[in-house]
Parts: structure tokens; C-alpha cells; sequence
């Protein structure tokens, strides 16, 4: 299921000399038929009643209410300052490095809240990883920068943790560019390629959600297609849920989309539905383009 | 029409910022001079101590009795330009004065020999020296007591009998007269005989004489009360006590026989007026033909005095000899001073800035430590000397070594509590310093590594630490600058005119945190003031003070270059 590089490119070079109008979502490259099969599918996160606080008294989220689905895209999309990363965040609990925040609702993973007191948080964010704007590898080696999340719960051998890399580097179609120099200084690869090594680190520890904070927007146009083929292929194996600024990228990768604004929840549904035929008329204004 | 042009243009000049440039670019300019003319200075003044320089032969006719005239060997040290009314002012009355004009020269004189002549230096008037010759066959012999000597050598003696004169076709010369080649080597091979016997097998003997020593009484001290005859630990002491004394006595009857075999042979020589003294060839350090010596030959005998003068251990209540000891006492507290000051500056500083509640309390904290750089020196001096030697000191003599008290080990000044006041004095320098490394870092790098998993302190142990090592290598430089000048504490806490033996030696149990230790700053005040001869000293002050400045550059361009390394490893996210 996993594509290599080598066609990647050969359809991005294709993709990339028609001319935006015309080019086809990544969705259809694969010719993927399976709307019919979203409605089906498991929830694997709930957001419950979420309202969220900052410096105690600063309402930033109004009563969220959304599901997650199993092995599929969810898209949030919306303006600036709706609150789409601070939701985002919420998932795997970044928010709580924020002095002054205060949250009241659930999120449910897999049915357990986790936001009940005495859970393992670590254990959250192994399971629940993130992606962030601006590609933030450490400044070790490339190996090393897989290798971290494993070495952090204990994985010492050598074996162990060079399958792993190579299996996560591959899923981040960034193997065949950086297998000869695993051991050089992660600072030294291009913006997109870090950003692809984040994302290999993060898959490195097996999760089950992938977050992904506007993952994008800090890429080239070559960069930000390699990284939208690349959450294409990872989908199979892990749920996403991505957040951008840009809708036709949200057309393109999602399966569902959540459309927010100024803290509130507008409207939810699967991609089709909402971009073709939008419930409230917030959510037409701003596909439309009357707003942004 | 002119006139107002320039005006405008000097108006101009100053608005366009350019005399600000200048001001600032001769400020710099002025700074860096300083340091590189004491630099040079300290150079030419220390260093130029070893450089052998010509012997005179002059007649010097006194200046208050014309008639008497005496005959000068030595050296000129040092010339000054003087007026006739200061030197009437002194007392000294200079007859035929209308003969000389009102200014002239005087030249100090190093004229050794303080055993016959009872001084050092004498200054003498340039007017009144006649006849300055530079005859080749003058020797300085360098002594062990009693400084330098300036004459002839006019004989070798072997067992009182001559086995050579010199006479005027072939005076003494020591690169062709093989006999005192031969008896200068033979004596230095004794030398080193003997210092081998005494520094290093008498010297363990002794210490384990004392172990032994310690053992008994630590044994009596649990026992209760002496030990009796037949006691199992006791019978052990004593065998090996016994094995010990009689190897002791085997050495002694070998150093005696060394020092009659070295006391055979003597130097013959004749001062300036004449006199004949002999020099034992024991006494010699080195002999010296400086105007026969080609510049090739006095370059190498000055790179050799100057190695001398790293590694030998100082004489004469450190007024000659080398300062090695010195130089290894500085650089061993400052290395202990620094393996103790990084962690717990670095560790306090993780506390401060990751793990404190940043409130009220964290602040004054702050503020304390920063106060604690401007306390003065010598107040940590006090409180070492108070808290670490005479409570933690006298507590672990108490509970460790029983058996030595009342003679303290650690309840008396020593390198482990110097280096800790020291280490004290420079936290907070490391603190700042690693603060303001911690506080650069970027969230990006800290969230990335939350949202893999890692707890906080995995997260600062594995990614935030290794990224601000270079701040926290720029704290070390900057204690170990401070660090190395401070001398005002140390007198108090563990720094001795003469130290007998090295902190590290091959004594069990070889490192020896208790002992008191030398070190350059504080030689360099022994030496500059408180020396029975400050004339001759001087030179030393300036060299060692040149080799301080050098150590503590050395040491400063190691810690600079490994942070450079770290720099290049953490770059591209520093920015």
C-alpha cells in the first residue's frame, strides 16, 4: 500500500506541469471510491463539550463537540484565531505546558477520557503524535532524531532501532534521500526533508493519531505535495488530523473536515458534503473566499 | 564663501556620526596596546632574566675617596639616570664634581658572591668606572646557596690535591677542559643519586612509617586501651615497622657515603680582588662563560635555563631555582574547582529556570546569587576558612581519622578546601551563564520532544542540555578566569610559601586533597615582597607573573575551543 519515492516523483512532475485548475486531488490519483465507506467507519477520538481557558477567564473554545474517525483524515479548517491549533493541542494535551490554561469537557481515546486525573500523560503523547508548523528536528543525527522517541521508553538494540528507522523513513518516503548519511547533522537537510523527518520520528513510536499542525504551510509547493501523498499513505495505518489555513488542501487530503470560527464548532461533515454542499451559511461565505 | 563651506562640512562631519567611529576605534585601540605593552613588558622584563648576559671587568675608582680603587666582576642589571644633588641629598660626597656634569648614569651591578662579600648588588656611578674589559675566561657559577658567583676559575681539586691549574696561555675554559667536564657530570649523576634516595625512598619510608604509625593507634582507639604484647595486629605493625627501619638504615648508610663521594671534588676560583675561594662541585647548579658564548649557544642555554625554570622545584626561600610546583598547584585547583563548580552551577541553574515556580521566591533567589559574585574575595577566604576547615574539616577528622588527631587532616587549609571556596565564588558566574544558555533555546525543540513521549527531564537531560552546552562551557571560562587571579582567599584556605611535596605523588594514597599546595599568584607575592632579597627576585616576580597570564590563556583557549566544537555541533538552531 505504500508507495515508493521513485513513482512519487514521477507523478508529482506530472501533477506539477498541469495547471492548478485542472489537477486532480491526490485522492483520485489513487482512484480511491471509498465515500461510500466513511460513514462506516469506527470513531476512534470524541471531543466532548470542550470549552477551554486561557489565563483562567479568556474563553478560547465554546463547546466542542466532534468525532474522529478511525483511519481516516480529519481537516480543520477555518481563520486565523478560530481555534483550530488550540484544539488541535488539546488531543495530546500540549495545552497544559500553557501557564493559566483551564479546560472543562472530555476527550474520549478509544473511550477513556484524558483528562482524568492519575493518566499516564507520556503514555497520551506516545500514542497521540504531533506534527508542528515550523519542521523542529534536534540537533542530532538523523538516525538519531528516529531513534529518540524509541530510546526514550527504553530501546537499546542496535537491531531493534535500526529496523525502525529504516521502517519509519520509509513510511516518510525520505529513505532513499538520506540512507548514505544517517549519521550526518539532521540541520543539514532541506525544509521539506525535515519536516518528513518529523514526521518519520513521530510514526517511529507507533502511534495511533498523527496530528498535524498546519504541517505545510512553512514548504514549497514541490514539498507540500510529497507531504500530502505522504498522509495519503500513512492513513491506511494511523488516524490524522490535520490542521490548515488552506482549503483546497483540505479538499484534497481529507475525509472529513470541521469547520471552526472564533472558538465555536460550525459545522462538521465529511469533505464532499461540506465543500460541495455546506449546511450554514458561515461555511459557504468563508469556501467561497467572502472571508478568510 | 569659503569659510562657511568648511564650516558646513565639519557640522556635517560631526552629524554623520564618523567622530563617533574614530572615538570608538581608539578606545579599542587604546585597551588592546595596554595589554599587549604589559604583555610585552612582563616579556622583556621576566624572560630577559635568563638570557646570559656579559660579565664586566672594571676598575671603580670611589666617588667620596679618590685614592681608593677597587677592582669590580659582574654583571649590569640595571641602569638609571640620576642627578648629582639627589645622590648629595643621600650623603654620598662626590669629590671633583665640577669635573662631571650634572646628570650621569648609574648602573646597579650584580657583583654576587654574598658569602664573601656579604652583598648582592652594588650601584655604582658611570664617571668613576675605568678600564671595562670583557676578558673571556669570567665565569658566573649559578650555587645552591648563596646566589651567584662572578671570577676565575683558577684550579680543579680532586681529594684536596690540584689536578689542574690555569695559567695565562690556557685559562679556564669549560667546553675544552675535559677533566671538569668529567667531574661536573660525576657530581650530578651523585646529585641525582641522592636526591632520588631522599625524595623518593626515604620519603615513602617515612610515610609508611606513619601509616603504620596510624594503623596502631587506630587499632588501640577500638580496642580501648594499649595494645598487649601479644596482640595479632600489633605483632604485624611491628615486623613491618622493623622491615622498614632497617631498610631505612641500609639508605642512610648509602646517602652518607654519596655525600662524602660528591664533597671530593672543588672548583678553585678567585674573585675580583684577588681572593681564593673553593666551590664544591656539589654547591654547582651551573657554570656560565657568557662572553665567550656565541648568540647560537646563549639562545640555547637560555631555552635551557627557562625549561629549568618550569620544571625544577624553587631554592633559596623561592628567590632562585624554578617554580614548577607552583605551576602544578594552580592547575590542579583549578581543575578541581572546576569538576566541582559545573555541576552544581549547572544543576542550580536547570532548577532556576525549568522547575521553579516563577514567582517571588525564585526571583530573590536570583538576586542572591547574583549578589554572591560582588561579595569580596577575601570574605569567601573567611567563611572557607570558618565552614569548610574548621566545622566540615574538624567533623571528618573526627569521624575518619581518630588516629591522627590532634594533628588535623582535613581540619587544617588544603586543596579540597581551597578549590571549594573558589568553586563558591564562581557559581554564580556558571549559573548566569547557563541560565541565559537554557533561556535561548527554542519551545519548538522542547515541545517536539514532550510530544513524542519524554517526560520533562528526559527532555532537558537528552535535547535542552546538550544544545546550551556551549553557554555553559562560556560559564566555565569565565570561572576559571576569575578564578585563577584570586590569591587574597587562598592565603587563607590552603596556600603555602613551600610546599614539600606535590599534591599528586606516588605516596598512597597518591591524591592528597589534605595537603597545602603553592601556587603562581601567591609566589609571585612571596617572591615580589616578601623575599630577603627583592633586588634579585625581581626578574622572578616578572616571569612568574608572565607564566600566570600564559596559564590562564592556555587554560581559557582549551575551554574556548571545545565550546567552538559544541557551537558547531548545536548551530543552526541557535539563531
Amino acid at each position: 500500500m505504500i508507495k515508493t519515492n521513485n513513482s512519487m516523483t514521477a507523478d508529482i512532475t506530472e501533477v506539477t506541469q498541469q495547471p492548478i485548475s485542472t489537477r486532480p486531488d491526490v485522492a483520485s490519483l489513487r482512484g480511491k471510491s471509498s465515500a461510500a465507506r466513511l460513514e462506516q467507519r469506527e470513531i476512534c477520538l470524541e471531543v466532548k463539550n470542550l470549552n477551554l481557558y486561557y489565563n483562567f477567564d479568556t474563553q478560547a473554545l465554546f463547546n466542542v463537540n466532534l468525532p474522529i474517525h478511525k483511519h481516516a483524515v480529519t481537516a480543520f479548517i477555518g481563520p486565523s484565531g478560530c481555534g483550530k491549533s488550540t484544539l488541535l493541542r488539546c488531543i495530546n494535551r500540549m495545552n497544559d505546558l500553557v501557564d493559566g490554561c483551564r479546560i472543562e469537557g472530555e476527550i474520549l481515546l478509544d473511550g477513556e477520557n484524558i483528562f482524568r486525573p492519575g493518566i499516564e500523560i507520556t503514555d497520551l503523547r506516545r500514542r497521540v503524535g504531533m506534527v508542528f508548523q515550523k519542521p523542529n528536528p534536534f540537533p542530532k543525527t538523523i538516525y538519531e532524531n528516529v531513534a529518540y522517541g524509541l530510546r526514550i521508553q527504553g530501546v537499546t538494540r542496535k537491531r531493534v532501532l535500526d529496523d525502525v528507522v529504516e521502517k519509519s523513513l520509509v513510511q516518510a518516503a525520505l529513505w532513499d534521500e538520506v540512507k548514505d548519511r544517517l549519521h550526518e547533522n539532521a540541520l543539514g537537510l532541506s525544509g521539506g526533508q525535515q519536516q518528513r523527518l518529523v514526521i518519520a520520528r513521530a510514526v517511529a513510536v507507533e502511534p495511533e493519531v498523527l496530528l498535524l499542525d498546519e504541517p505545510a504551510s512553512a514548504l514549497d509547493p514541490i514539498s507540500t505535495l510529497k507531504i500530502e501523498e505522504l498522509i495519503d499513505s500513512l492513513k491506511d495505518q494511523y488516524t490524522i488530523a490535520i490542521v490548515t489555513h488552506n482549503m483546497q488542501q483540505a479538499a484534497r487530503v481529507s475525509d472529513y473536515t470541521a469547520f471552526m470560527y472564533l472558538g465555536k464548532l460550525i459545522e462538521f461533515g465529511s469533505t464532499e458534503t461540506l465543500f460541495t454542499n455546506p449546511q450554514h451559511k458561515q461555511t459557504e461565505d468563508y469556501i467561497t473566499g467572502r472571508y478568510g | 564663501m569659503l569659510e562657511t563651506k568648511k564650516q558646513t562640512s565639519i557640522v556635517q562631519w560631526y552629524k554623520s556620526g564618523e567622530p563617533w567611529i574614530w572615538f570608538n576605534a581608539g578606545a579599542v585601540t587604546i585597551c588592546v596596546l595596554t595589554v599587549v605593552g604589559l604583555l610585552f613588558l612582563l616579556a622583556v622584563r621576566g624572560f630577559g632574566h635568563f638570557w646570559p648576559t656579559d660579565i664586566l671587568e672594571a676598575t671603580y675608582t670611589a666617588p667620596d675617596n679618590l685614592q681608593q680603587q677597587i677592582k669590580l666582576i659582574g654583571e649590569i642589571s640595571e641602569h638609571q639616570t640620576v642627578s648629582i644633588e639627589q645622590l648629595q641629598s643621600a650623603g654620598l660626597n662626590i669629590k671633583q664634581i665640577d669635573h662631571i656634569s650634572p646628570f650621569l648614569t648609574r648602573y646597579l651591578v650584580k657583583v654576587g658572591n654574598r658569602d664573601i662579600t656579604g652583598k648582592d648588588f652594588t650601584w655604582v656611578l658611570e664617571p668613576f668606572l675605568e678600564n671595562v674589559q670583557r676578558p673571556k675566561e669570567l665565569v658566573v657559577i649559578e650555587r645552591k646557596e648563596w646566589g651567584n658567583f662572578y671570577g676565575r676559575v683558577i684550579g680543579l681539586q680532586s681529594a684536596g690535591e690540584n689536578k689542574w691549574q690555569a695559567s695565562a696561555e690556557a685559562p679556564f675554559d669549560i667546553t675544552t677542559n675535559t677533566l671538569y667536564q668529567e667531574l661536573l657530570s660525576r657530581a650530578q649523576k651523585l646529585t641525582q643519586d641522592i636526591a632520588d634516595i631522599e625524595k623518593v625512598e626515604i620519603s615513602a619510608i617515612n610515610h609508611n612509617l606513619e601509616r603504620l604509625r596510624l594503623r596502631q593507634r587506630k587499632a588501640e582507639l577500638d580496642y580501648g586501651a594499649p595494645l598487649p604484647a601479644d596482640h595479632v595486629e600489633l605483632k604485624e605493625i611491628n615486623s613491618e615497622k622493623a622491615v622498614l627501619e632497617a631498610r631505612y638504615e641500609e639508605l642512610q648508610k648509602s646517602l652518607a657515603q654519596l655525600y662524602e663521594a660528591i664533597a671530593r671534588d672543588t672548583l678553585v676560583t678567585q674573585t675580583s680582588d684577588g681572593t681564593t675561594a673553593n666551590i664544591s662541585f656539589a654547591k654547582i647548579v651551573h657554570i656560565l662563560q657568557p662572553n665567550k658564548m656565541s648568540l647560537a649557544a646563549k639562545t640555547q642555554s637560555y631555552l635551557q635555563q627557562f625549561w629549568l625554570f618550569l620544571t625544577e622545584e624553587p631554592r633559596e626561600a623561592n628567590t632562585e631555582g624554578g617554580i614548577f610546583p607552583a605551576i602544578f598547584g594552580t592547575v590542579m585547583m583549578v581543575l578541581l574547582m572546576s569538576i566541582i563548580v559545573t555541576p552544581f552551577g549547572v544543576i542550580a541553574a536547570v532548577y532556576l529556570h525549568e522547575y521553579a515556580k516563577q514567582g517571588i521566591v525564585t526571583r530573590l533567589i536570583r538576586i542572591a546569587v547574583n549578589n554572591l559574585a560582588g561579595v569580596p574575595s577575601i570574605v569567601y577566604g573567611v567563611f572557607g576558612l570558618g565552614f569548610f576547615v574548621y566545622f566540615i574539616g574538624a567533623g571528618i577528622d573526627k569521624i575518619f581519622f581518630p588516629e591522627v588527631l590532634p594533628a588535623p587532616t582535613f581540619g587544617t587549609p588544603g586543596l579540597l578546601w581551597a578549590s571549594l571556596t573558589l568553586a563558591l565564588l564562581t557559581l554564580p558566574v556558571v549559573i548566569v551563564a547557563t541560565e541565559e544558555g537554557l533561556a535561548r533555546i527554542p519551545r519548538s525543540v522542547r515541545e517536539g520532544s514532550l510530544a513524542l513521549g519524554a517526560t520533562k527531564a528526559e527532555t532537558l537531560w537528552q535535547v535542552v542540555i546538550p544544545m546550551a552546552s556551549p553557554a555553559m562551557m562560556t560559564g566555565l571560562i569565565l570561572a576559571v578566569a576569575r578564578a585563577a587571579g584570586e590569591v587574597a582567599p587562598l592565603m587563607l584556605v590552603g596556600v603555602v610559601k613551600l610546599a614539600p611535596s606535590l599534591p599528586i605523588n606516588g605516596n598512597y594514597p597518591f591524591v592528597h586533597l589534605d595537603q597545602k599546595f603553592m601556587h603562581l599568584g601567591f609566589h609571585i607575592y612571596d617572591v615580589g615582597f616578601q623575599s630577603p632579597n627583592v633586588e634579585a627576585a625581581r626578574p622572578l616576580v616578572y616571569a612568574t607573573s608572565l607564566l600566570l597570564v600564559l596559564i590562564i590563556a592556555i587554560l581559557n583557549f582549551s575551554a574556548v575551543s571545545m565550546r567552538n566544537h559544541l557551537r558547531e555541533k548545536y548551530k543552526a538552531l541557535e539563531s
